[in-house]
Order: structure tokens, then sequence, then C-alpha cells
């Protein structure tokens, strides 16, 4: 039993770096206390809320809002006094969790809950050369995977696949599903009446008086009440909108033609004067919600198209009445009652007018939170799981590492399936020094545009720095002279082509963050034509990632990742993206994340989004 | 046949399927009528996304009792706590040693708290915390000695560390009473593990992705007719923990030792036992490996959390399809081992096939 005493040797002795102190990292923090290790160190940025107690079983009610990882560092001290547990209230990619602060580890184990994170992880384990075991799970679904450098493939070897996004005129004029309406509701109705209003906003895209006059019709007139205030809108948006879209005879041609709806007929005034005005009994102490102040009790149930409007316009009323400090700034939150409630309400009522069937609520805030499904069992596997894993990498057991699948229908017979690691994808960007190509018109795109739709939304970095040859045209980041501040300001609204050091086609370009002590070479393609439905960035890299060429199979996990798009995203579906093949087909597991969309908005969920395929005959071993 | 006996049959292969399917979707017994208070919504949402509102209804509305209180079947209990059963009940009226401190993390590592008292009823108060909806008690007693009486207030029961003998007589029990009652038990040694289902008839709404839902029926044999099954009736890729576990059962058994209560020096005598039952069956002794079962008779009581995680995290997901008749439960073999790192499903015997 020497294999034993070894490993409870390397266990005790190990220093351990958790990050993630949410569905994983609750029973991944008992189960490594459990199992002897003794040194345990653990970042979260979250606070905990009442949705996460169904699982997340070191948190009680009264902890709402609290620190997840002080939290949970308290509740398994208490049963296991000994250890030495280290918590962190923060991001992970904040700078004090540099290089040096990863190599004080013998091992990094993640419980995220999106890309960016895993992708900012994974950069810093390969720069300290700590190994990583990452995880993730949704629903009954989850993985466990091992990142050695040198041994295994890293994170980002593989396809990331991006959720799905719409292209922008179905969802400002053919929706044909319930998530088109959510993601109108959500990003461009909210956006445009709660949210920045510099921001763009496709809302009028199709109408014909203009954009001049749109930003005034969201306006409240100066004589205006409430009342009147919230049916003009409803009478635009669900009214006049679909009349105008209506006049564009070509596009119903082979399309259901929607019907416009007015607030006199869906919402006749009696039933809006029963209820009496808004806020009535609504507490002042609790959330507002148009439900509760309307009397509707069951979000399960699906409303009427009367009962949405009540909603609606209610909902609408008491941001003004009880939050209009929050309007202007507002964004879209899955955990925001009222915001859940206008946003579902909006994308009922536009479902109803295009003949799509209508949701509950609670179906509704599934769709438009882009909330992952989550139980306690699936993350209490998946954390013994990575358990094993880290134990064997302490071991430096690395001929027995294996990447672990948790399934919901048995696969040859197996509900937990081992797989062999894979090696390192030679063309990695992160782990291995391939150059990208960036296809870009260098004499119109702006060096801003690169930096942030490029080297920061696609490559992940976090305070890159960008050099033509030897000349430095960017850096970010505190501690920066004031010229050259100011020189890189400049530089960030010049064109490609007039840089300091001008970019033209040919030219290569040096990336690096130093914080993830990541560096990489983009060469430069110059190219004027771009199509704007499927390159409305302008821009199109390739070599970043692996495409995924075939659809997931999904057991239904898609739906959350379909809905966490929104419309000013790209609109090219990652499939059908051409000249990327995926690189190794016989991979059968395609890894997911919830909230991988690049718009910082998105909200997600503390676990993470696993999807697997589970046709045997893809599944092929490749050794080490 | 003639016409009138032909559609009396139609008759009742209709009503049949009737009932059945009544009761897959929450009719009878209870039923799941009332709608799920707002607190409970918000609390269960994320699962409820997962399973529906009939399902947690139905949870909620199952009465789950525990035999015997392990790390392995503690993890059980926090998850169904969590997922919100109806309520829980534990059976094991040891008291802590500091043994139990190892691989169960509801006991304190405080004499002060858990000396002289029952492992029941240390673990009763933490498992109450994780979920105040959830009722959550001690049942004082012997699980050799619980009556049918006892076991009808139950839908399902979960037997670990005990007896193969207890283990019959309680899953004959169960068969025996006119309610139907899942029976369990699981087992962890140290870095493998067992789990055995009988859910006796069930019938349950599949559904496979891409597929529409379906009804199916399942028939479990009994723990004894399960561990009856001639080895050489068995596939040649059959588990080779399987028959290791059933050696070593026998083992205990012959030897009047309590559960788990062996060490290294019970090998040869257990490699005998392995010789003769091969034998018997007309088994290859390679099916039955010396090094495994070295490690589970040096494993004795010992149990790897991870491990513990890993099956009460399965059974945990196996009580929930099988209360909320939804998701193919496991038929009737669960093993996982994580030397290999595999987690295998074995039906035995095998059903044959259509």
């Amino acid at each position: 039993m020497a294999s034993a005493a070894a490993s409870e040797e390397a266990v005790k002795a190990a220093k351990v770096l958790m990050v993630g102190a949410g569905g994983i990292g609750c029973e991944l923090l008992k189960t490594l206390a459990l199992s002897g290790f003794s040194d345990i160190h653990i970042i979260d940025l979250d606070t905990i809320e009442v949705s996460n107690l169904n699982r997340q079983f070191l948190f009680r009610k009264t902890h709402v809002g609290q620190s997840k990882a002080h939290v949970a560092r308290d509740a398994i001290l208490k049963f296991r006094p000994n250890i030495n547990i280290k918590s962190y209230h923060a991001n992970v990619k904040d700078s004090e969790f540099n290089v040096d602060f990863f190599k004080q580890f013998n091992v990094v184990m993640n419980g995220l809950d999106n890309l960016d994170a895993r992708r900012h992880v994974n950069r810093l384990c390969l720069a300290a050369e700590v190994p990583l075991v990452e995880s993730g799970t949704t629903g009954f679904l989850g993985q466990v995977t091992v990142h050695v450098k040198g041994k295994t493939e890293c994170y980002e070897c593989q396809a990331k696949p991006v959720p799905k996004s719409y292209p922008v005129c179905t969802i400002t004029s053919t929706p044909s599903k319930f998530v088109h309406c959510i993601v109108w509701a959500k990003d461009l109705l909210f956006a445009k009446l709660f949210g920045d209003k510099n921001q763009d906003n496709d809302l009028n895209v199709h109408s014909k008086d203009g954009s001049s006059s749109n930003s005034d019709v969201f306006k409240r007139d100066a004589d205006e009440d409430l009342d009147q205030y919230a049916r003009r809108i409803y009478d635009h948006v669900f009214g006049y909108n679909i009349e105008v879209a209506l006049e564009n005879e070509e596009t119903w041609k082979n399309r259901k033609r929607p019907t416009p709806i007015y607030s006199r007929e869906a919402l006749p005034e009696e039933a809006l004067k029963q209820n009496g005005t808004s806020g009535d009994c609504t507490k002042e102490h609790e959330e507002p919600s148009a439900m509760a102040s309307l009397g509707l009790t069951n979000p399960q149930e699906i409303w009427t198209l009367a009962d949405n409007s009540r909603v609606f316009v209610e909902a609408f009323k008491l941001f003004f009445q009880k939050r209009e400090k929050e309007v202007g700034n507002l964004i879209f939150d899955k955990d925001d009652q009222l915001a859940v409630e206008f946003v579902s309400t909006a994308a009922n009522i536009r479902a109803y007018s295009f003949g799509i069937p209508l949701h509950s609520l609670f179906e509704a805030k599934g769709v438009a939170g882009n909330i992952v499904h989550a139980v306690a069992t699936t993350n209490a596997i998946i954390a013994g799981l990575i358990v094993i894993e880290a134990i064997k990498v302490l071991r430096g057991d690395y001929k027995n590492y294996r990447m672990t699948f948790c399934l919901e229908h048995p696969t040859r017979k197996m509900l937990l399936m081992p797989v062999d690691p894979f090696e390192p994808n030679k063309s990695c960007y992160v782990c291995s020094e391939t150059p990208l190509l960036l296809d870009v018109n260098t004499k119109e795109t702006k060096l801003r545009e690169v930096i942030d739709k490029i080297i920061k939304s696609k490559l992940g970095m976090n305070l890159p720095l960008v050099m033509i040859g030897s000349t430095l045209v960017f850096e970010d980041g505190d501690g920066l002279e004031e010229d050259e501040a100011a020189n890189y300001a400049l530089n960030l609204d010049k064109v490609l082509a007039e840089l300091p050091a001008p970019v033209i086609n040919g030219t290569k370009l040096t990336v690096e963050d130093f914080q993830q002590e990541l560096s990489c070479s983009i060469n430069i393609k110059h190219r004027e034509e771009f199509d704007e439905e499927k390159e409305p960035e302008g821009m199109v890299l390739s070599g970043w990632s692996a495409p995924v060429e075939k659809q997931v199979n999904s057991n239904g996990a898609n739906k959350s990742a379909a809905s966490s798009s929104s419309a000013h995203d790209s609109v090219e579906d990652i499939s059908s993206k051409p000249g990327m093949k995926r690189k190794l087909d016989e991979i059968s597991e395609t890894k997911e994340n919830c909230g991988a969309s690049t718009s910082a908005q998105v909200v997600e969920d503390d676990d993470d989004l696993t999807m697997l395929d589970e046709d045997p005959k893809l599944k092929k071993k490749r050794s080490l | 046949m003639d016409l009138s006996k032909y559609v009396a049959n139609l008759i009742l292969f209709f009503r049949r399927l009737r009932i059945r399917a009544f009761r897959a979707m929450g009719g009878g017994g209870g039923g799941a009528e009332e709608e799920l208070t707002a607190q409970e919504t918000a609390l269960y949402d994320r699962q409820i996304r997962v399973w529906g509102v009939d399902a947690q209804k139905r949870l909620s509305k199952a009465h789950v009792l525990v035999c015997g209180v392990n790390g392995t079947t503690i993890e059980f209990c926090k998850n169904i706590v969590l997922a919100g059963v109806g309520s829980l009940s534990l059976m094991d009226d040891h008291v802590v040693t500091e043994d139990d401190l190892n691989s169960n993390f509801l006991i304190p590592h405080d004499e002060s708290i858990y000396g002289g008292r029952s492992r029941a009823d240390v673990c009763c108060q933490s498992l109450k915390d994780f979920n105040p909806m959830v009722r959550v008690d001690v049942a004082k007693g012997d699980p050799s000695l619980i009556d049918g009486e006892f076991i009808d207030k139950f839908d399902i029961i979960v037997v670990s560390c005990a007896s193969l003998k207890t283990k019959l007589f309680i899953n004959d029990n169960c068969r025996k009473r006119n309610k139907h009652i899942a029976f369990y038990s699981i087992e962890c040694k140290d870095s493998c593990g067992e789990i055995f289902v009988d859910l006796q008839n069930h019938s349950y709404v599949q559904k496979k992705p891409g597929g529409d839902p379906k009804q199916q029926e399942l028939a479990y044999p009994s723990l004894q007719e399960a561990i009856d099954v001639p080895w050489k009736s068995l596939p040649k890729k059959t588990t080779k923990l399987h028959f290791a576990m059933r050696v070593l059962e026998r083992y205990e058994l012959s030897e009047g030792r309590e559960p788990g209560e062996t060490s290294l020096s019970d090998l040869p005598a257990v490699l005998a036992l392995r010789k003769d039952m091969c034998d018997r069956m007309s088994l290859n002794e390679s099916q039955i490996p010396t090094a495994l079962l070295e490690r589970l008779v040096a494993a004795g009581k010992k149990e790897h959390p991870p491990v513990c995680a890993i099956l009460g995290g399965i059974l945990g997901q196996e009580v929930i399809k099988s209360i909320s008749c939804k998701g193919d439960p496991v038929k009737n073999f669960f093993y996982f081992d994580a030397a290999d790192g595999k987690g295998v499903m074995e039906d035995i015997p095998p059903t044959p096939a259509d």
C-alpha cells in the first residue's frame, strides 16, 4: 500500500488554489478538506443569492449578500478547524493574482462559471507552469479535464463555441422563436427605455421615420402622465412599429404576417382601473413587483395577452415610480424581479404578435437570464472527480490522468466515462507560438477597434500591449507616464495604416499581456470588402481557435446557450465559418460556456454549461 | 380468438396503459395538485429547470429512510435534503468514534460535541440546517429488525454498512408491502464502490435527446435473485468489482464479521474462497484479480472522500429519478473504481433484448 501512503504524503504537503466557491466550489472545498488537504486558497468575487442555496450547501439564508469565498471558508473551518484556508473575495483577473501568485501552488482547480475567467486562469497556469484541473456542469452533465503544460492540451487548445447569436434583422423584424422575442425585449427595448441612452440601439432600425426622430419617441413628454406614457410606448413598439414593418411586402412574401397590437384592444381601460394605479399594493420595503401589485401569484402559469399587457404597463410604471434614479443606467439582471417581469411580458406580447407560443414568467426568465440548470448531485460527483485527478497530479502520476465525463444517458454502460487526455494542439495560439491571421481594412479600421473586438474580446487579453516591429503603439494598465498615456490615446483613434509604424498588408503585430504572460503574433491581411451580415465587425480573425464543425448534441442543454446572444454581437454562426476545420474531429466533447458572449452584460450563473455528445462511436482514445 | 374476447383484452390493455401513464404523470397517491410556494420556487429555481415542477412536487412528498450513517450515505443525505425531499429519517445507533471523522463531514472534530452521541443524532441537526423545508429526524432502532409497519412510512429505503443478511431482510420486506418502496444498498470500500437498486416494477418517462418522451416499464430482480445469478451466465465484460464484492460479502457472512471488518490478514482466506466460488460457478479466477481483492480487504471500513461524493451523487440522482419517474434509472448495479475512473452500470441478470 505504498501508493496510498504516497498519496497521503503528497496531499498533506500540497498547497492548492481553488478558483470559484459556487456550486462546484462548495462541494470541492468539502471534499478537499475531508481528503486531507490542509493548505487551500480560494478565490471568488461573487456574493451569495437565494437561488444558490439549493446546492451550495455551505451557505444559509442568513448569508445572502455575503462573500462566497469567506462564508465557504468559515463553514468548512467549523468542521475542520485544523486546516489552513485562505479566502479572497476578489476577481481572479485582479492584478494581485499574477504569475508569481500562481507559482506558489502545486495545483489549481477551477469551479468557474465563465469562459473569460477560465481562459485567464489557463494562461496564468501555463505561465506559472502549475497544473490545472478544470471542470464544469450543467444539469446532469459534467466534465473534469486535466491541463499540464507539455503533457496534455491546454484549456484553449480546442474550440470553445461562442453562444449562438442571431442576425440583427431576425431580432428586429422577423422573429420566429420565443428566444428572438426575448433578445429583442432585453437587448433592444429594455436597454432603450432603461439603459444607457448613448448606446447604439437597433430598436427602430426598420421604421420609416428615420433615425433622427427616433430618440424622441421614447422620451416622456413634459405633460404626459405615466399611464399615457406607458400606453404610448406600448402602441409604438407593438403597434406602430409592426405596421411599419408590414409595409415592406418583400419581407412577408414567405412569412406569416404579424399582427399589430394596440393597448386599447389588448388592455381595456377598465382592466387597468380595476387594479388601481400601480404601486398601491407594493409595500415600501419590498422589491417592487408588477405581478405582485396586480395580484398575480403563479410564475409557472402562461398569462393571457391581457395579463401580459397589464404586467408590462405596471412594470414600466413601477420603474419610473420606484426606481427612477436607476433609469438611464439599468442593465438587465436575472435577479431583478421587475426587469424580468418587464422583459418577459414584452417578449410575450411580441410573440403574440408574431404567432409564437407564449411562455410563463419562469420559462421566460430562464431564457432571458441565460440561466444554467444546476443540481447538487452533479456538482458533488464532479468535485469528487476533480480531487481524484488532483491527487494524481500531485503524485506526478501523469500516465493515469483522465478527462472524465458525467453523462445523463449511459454510454457503453458508463455513467462516468474516463477518456485519455489529448496532447497539446500544435497550432494553439495560447500554448504554442503559432501566429494568427487577421483580415482587416487597414485604411479604415482604428486601432481601438482591433484592441476591443479582437485582442480583448476574442483573445481574452486583460491588459494588452501592442507592438509593430519594435514600435510600441499601445499599452494598457496603471503606471504609465502621462505623455505615454496621451500618445497611446492618440494612437487608439488612428486607423491602422496611419499608426507611427504603419500597419499594412503583411505587417506582423505582436500582442502581449504581461499579467497572463501571454504573447502572440498576428499577421495582417488587408481586405476592403466585408459581408455586413456575416462579418459585421469588418474584421475576421482566423487560427485563434479551432472551430466546431458539427452541431453539438445537447441533451437539451443548448437551450440556455441559445439565449446568451445579444443583437449587437457578431451574427455569424460558428459552425458555418468558412475555412476553419475542426482539428480533432474525433473528439466527442465540446465544452461550452454559458456566458461566453463577448458582451460584458451577459449575466452568468455560478455553474458552467457543458455540452456532451454521447455517441460512443465518436470516441477514440488518443494517448499521451 | 373470438372478437368479444379480443375487444375485452384491448380495453383492458388500454386501461392498464392509462393507469400507468397516470401514475407516471404524477397522478394517484398524493398527486401534485398544489402549487409550489414562492419560497420553494425561489430556492429550487435552478433544479426545477432540470427536472420540472411536477418532479419537484413529488420530491416534496417523498419519505426517505437511511439505515447506516457513513461518509457515503451522508453525501447522499446532503444531496436529497438540498433537493427538497419531504422527509429524511436516519437510523444508526452506533456511537460516534474517531474513525467516523475521516469521511463524514457532518461530524465536527470536537469530542465535546459528538462524544457519546449516535451517528444519526449528530448528523441530524446539520442536515436540518441545509434546508429548513425538509423534515429530518432520527429513527432509533436496529435495521436488522425493522418491521413492515415501520417500513410502510417510507417510499425510499437506503441501506449501508449492513450485513448481507440485513440487506436481504430489508429488501425482502420492501417487496412484501402493498405500497411501492424502492430499495437501495450502497457501499464504499476506499477507492471502490457499489450501489444496488431494486425498484420492483418501475414505470417512467424516458426522454432521449432529440426524441419524444416515451413510457417505459422495468422489472427489477430482488437482491437475492441478483446475487444468485450464476456467474457463468453473465457477459464476459461484466465489471470485475461485481464478482469481487460477492466474494467479500460471502466471506464476511461466513466468518460472522461486521461489514467492513476485514484487513490484509484476511487475504489468504478470501483468495481461497474466491477459488471455491469460481470453481462452483465455472468462472476463471482471473476475472477477480488478486490485486482488486487485496484492495478491498485492506480497505476495511475506510471510505475515500472523493469516492463518497461520487457514489452519494449518483445515488442522489437515482433516487430523484425514481421519485419523479423521469429519466433512465440504474438497473440494477452501479460500480465505481477510482483506479480506472469508470462509473459503470450492470444489469444482473441481463434483461433479455427484445
